[in-house]
C-alpha cells in the first residue's frame, strides 16, 4: 500500500501539472461538444443528461454542506420549487420562460436564506432534521394544494422554452442547454472558490471562534450560502421542468435528497471535481447495473462500505487543495511570479 | 496621555463562580501592559470579555472614548481590536498566505458580484492585497514559508502567523494570549523583537498574557496581576518583582496552615 503511495506521489506532479491539466481539460470539453454527434441513442443521452442535471445539483448542494458546513437535507425542496414556480409562472400568465426562470430562482433563493435563519443557532445534525422535515411539508403541499399544483397529477404538457425565435425542444437541444448550465456552474464555483468571500465562508465552517475573532459574521454567510446553493438548485430546477415537460411532486421526495447528497459526500466536500464525479457516478451506476438489478443495492451498499474504509473522505476531497488559488487566479499573467503592487 | 482601554468594574459570573471580580484596567497610548497571575486566576476570560466571546456581567468596557460594551465580537474586531488565541485557532487547511489574506479587511468585503463576472478589475485589486499580506509575513519572518499549509508549520511559527493574522484585521489594539508559549529562548527573542516592531514602527498597541517571567519583566512598561479574578497589584516590573502579595500567590506564603499539617499523616497511614 505505502509503495503505491510513493509512486502515486511521484507522478502526481507530472499528472497534475497545469499543462497536462489544460490539456486535460481541453480534451474533455471537445469530447462534451461532440458527444450528441456519436451518441443518437435517445436513452444514452437521457441518462448524460440527467448526469448534468445532478452534477448541477450536487455542486450546489455541496455549496451549503461542503463549503459552508451546514448538513442540508432538504436540498429538493429549493429544486422543486424552482421547477414549480417557473412552470406555473409560464403557464397561468403567458410570460417568456427565462423572464420566469428568474423569478422563481430569485425567490427560492430569498425563501432559502429565510429557512437558514431559525437554524443559525443550531448545529450539524439539528439542521439535517430541520431542513429535512421542511423538505417533507413541501412535497405534502404540492400534493394537497390542488387548485395550485394540481396536485398528485403534476403539471403535463409544458411549454419547450423559445430562445431569440428558436425553440428548444429534442434531447440534442437540451444536451447543449444542459452543458452550458454545467460548464456555467463549474466557472461560478471555481470563481467562488478563488474569492475572497469563497475563503470566509470556508473559515467560518473551519472555526467560527476564529472567523468572528478576524471579525466576520458567521450568520452572515450561513444564510449567504443557503441563499446561493438554494438559488442555483432553483435554476436546474426550472430547467428540470422544460426537459421532462411533465413535473409532478413524486419526483421532488425525500429520496432525492438523501440521493443529492450520498453524490456530495462521496464525491468530496468542498471540492468542485469531488462532486462532478459523484453525480455522474451515482446517475450513470444504476442505469448500467439496471440489467442485475436484483443485486443493485447489494453492489450500491459494498461500494459505500469500500468508500468507508479506504477513502471516507470522498473520491476527490478538498485535502487536494495545496496551492494558494487567490493567489494563483491573481498573479496569473504576471511574469515570473513577481508581484508587481509591491 | 490619552488612554486606548479603559475598563472599570468588570465582572463576570458563571453560576456561582466569579471568574473575573471587578477588576479596573486602563492602557496607555503606546505602551505594553501585561497581565499576569497563577493557573485559573482568570486571564483569558478577561481577554473574552474585551473581545465580546463574553458579556461582562457588570462594568463597561471603553476602547478609543467608545463604550463597547454591548458590541457584537465580530464588529469589535472591525472597530480595531485583533487578538491571537492560547490554543492555536489557525485555518489549517490553508496556505500561510491564505490564512493572513481571510484576515484583510478588503479581501473579506471584496464585492463578490464583481470578482464573479469581472475577475480582471478584481485581480488588481487581489495583487495589492497580497502584496500586503506579503509584507505582514516578512514582519513575523514567515514569507519563505508562504505557500506552506499552516498545519505542516512548527509550533513557534503557527503562534507567529497567528500574530501576523491579527495584525492583517489592520487593528488598534492588539490582544496576545500567550504568543511565548511553546516556544524556545531564542524564538522569544524573536518574538520580542516583533511585539517591538508593532508597538513602535507600526503604532499598535499591545496588551499581553504571559507565563514566562524573565520575558514579560523585560517587555512590558506596565504589569497587572490578577488572582482568582481579583486584581492584586499593578505597577512598573522591578515593583510587581518585590510586591509581597504577587510572590504570596505564586509561591504560597511559606507557612503551613493548620489543617494541612493535621491532613499529612492521615493520608500517609491510609498508604502503609
Amino acid at each position: 500500500m505505502s509503495r503505491i503511495k510513493e509512486l502515486f506521489s511521484k507522478y502526481r506532479k507530472k499528472v497534475f501539472s497545469p499543462r497536462t491539466q489544460l490539456i486535460f481539460m481541453i480534451i474533455l470539453l471537445v469530447a462534451a461538444f461532440a458527444c450528441p454527434l456519436v451518441i443518437t441513442n435517445k436513452y444514452t443521452l437521457h441518462i448524460i443528461i440527467s448526469c448534468f442535471i445532478y452534477a448541477c445539483l450536487t455542486l450546489s448542494l455541496n455549496l451549503i454542506i461542503g463549503w459552508s458546513g451546514q448538513f442540508s437535507l432538504g436540498h429538493v425542496c429549493f429544486f422543486g420549487m424552482g421547477a414549480y414556480i417557473t412552470t406555473l409562472l409560464t403557464i397561468n400568465t403567458g410570460m417568456n420562460f427565462f423572464f420566469a426562470w428568474i423569478i422563481g430562482v430569485i425567490f427560492t433563493s430569498a425563501f432559502a436564506a429565510l429557512l437558514c435563519y431559525p437554524t443559525l443557532k443550531l448545529r450539524g445534525d439539528y439542521i439535517a432534521v430541520v431542513t429535512l422535515g421542511f423538505g417533507e411539508v413541501f412535497r405534502l403541499f404540492l400534493t394537497n394544494a390542488v387548485d395550485i399544483t394540481r396536485g398528485p397529477a403534476g403539471i403535463p404538457s409544458i411549454p419547450s422554452p423559445i430562445l431569440f425565435g428558436i425553440e428548444i425542444s429534442g434531447k440534442t437541444m437540451f444536451y447543449y442547454f444542459a452543458l452550458v448550465l454545467l460548464l456555467g456552474f463549474i466557472v461560478f464555483m471555481k470563481r467562488f472558490n478563488n474569492s475572497g468571500f469563497g475563503m470566509a465562508m470556508m473559515t467560518v465552517n473551519e472555526d467560527d471562534v476564529a472567523a468572528i475573532a478576524l471579525g466576520l459574521n458567521p450568520k452572515r454567510y450561513k444564510m449567504a450560502a443557503f441563499a446561493i446553493g438554494g438559488g442555483m438548485a432553483a435554476l436546474i430546477g426550472g430547467f428540470y421542468a422544460v426537459y421532462m415537460g411533465m413535473i409532478a411532486p413524486t419526483s421532488f421526495s425525500y429520496a432525492e435528497s438523501i440521493k443529492m447528497v450520498s453524490m456530495t459526500v462521496l464525491g468530496g466536500l468542498a471540492s468542485i471535481p469531488g462532486s462532478i464525479i459523484g453525480a455522474f457516478l451515482l446517475t450513470a451506476l444504476p442505469e448500467a447495473l439496471r440489467s442485475f438489478s436484483e443485486y443493485r443495492m447489494v453492489l450500491y451498499g459494498a461500494a459505500m462500505v469500500v468508500m468507508m474504509i479506504f477513502k471516507p473522505d470522498g473520491m476527490w476531497s478538498r485535502n487536494k487543495r495545496t496551492k494558494n488559488e487567490y493567489k494563483y487566479v491573481a498573479m496569473r499573467g504576471v511574469k515570473n511570479g513577481k508581484n508587481s503592487a509591491s | 496621555m490619552e488612554k486606548i482601554l479603559q475598563v472599570k468594574n468588570a465582572t463576570i459570573k458563571f453560576g456561582g463562580l466569579i471568574a473575573v471580580d471587578s477588576v479596573d484596567l486602563e492602557q496607555k497610548r503606546g505602551e505594553i501592559l501585561s497581565l499576569i497571575g497563577p493557573n485559573g486566576a482568570g486571564k483569558t476570560t478577561f481577554f473574552n470579555l474585551l473581545t465580546g466571546v463574553y458579556k461582562p456581567t457588570e462594568g463597561t468596557i471603553t476602547f478609543q472614548n467608545k463604550n463597547i460594551t454591548d458590541m457584537k465580537a465580530y464588529e469589535r474586531n472591525q472597530f480595531g481590536i485583533a487578538r491571537t488565541f492560547q490554543n492555536i485557532r489557525l485555518i489549517k487547511s490553508m496556505t500561510v498566505l491564505e490564512n493572513i489574506l481571510i484576515a484583510h479587511p478588503d479581501c473579506k468585503t471584496e464585492n463578490f458580484v464583481v470578482a464573479l463576472f469581472l475577475p480582471h478589475r478584481t485581480n488588481k485589486k487581489r495583487r495589492e492585497i497580497i502584496a500586503e499580506c506579503q509584507s505582514l509575513l516578512k514582519v513575523v519572518g514567515l514569507e519563505e514559508m508562504q505557500d506552506e499549509m499552516a498545519l505542516n508549520l512548527p509550533y513557534g511559527k503557527q503562534r507567529l502567523l497567528e500574530i501576523a493574522r491579527g495584525l492583517a484585521t489592520k487593528p488598534k489594539l492588539l490582544l496576545l494570549d500567550e504568543p511565548g508559549a511553546g516556544m524556545n529562548s531564542f524564538e522569544k527573542e524573536e518574538l520580542t523583537k516583533v511585539i517591538y516592531h508593532i508597538t513602535k514602527d507600526m503604532k499598535i498597541d499591545v496588551l499581553i498574557i504571559e507565563h514566562d517571567m524573565k520575558f514579560i519583566m523585560g517587555i512590558s512598561d506596565r504589569i497587572i496581576v490578577l488572582d482568582h479574578g481579583q486584581k492584586i497589584a499593578e505597577g512598573i516590573p522591578s515593583e510587581i518583582q518585590s510586591n509581597e502579595k504577587v510572590i504570596q500567590a505564586y509561591l504560597g506564603s511559606g507557612e503551613f496552615k493548620d489543617e494541612e499539617e493535621q491532613e499529612l499523616p492521615i493520608i500517609q497511614s491510609k498508604a502503609v
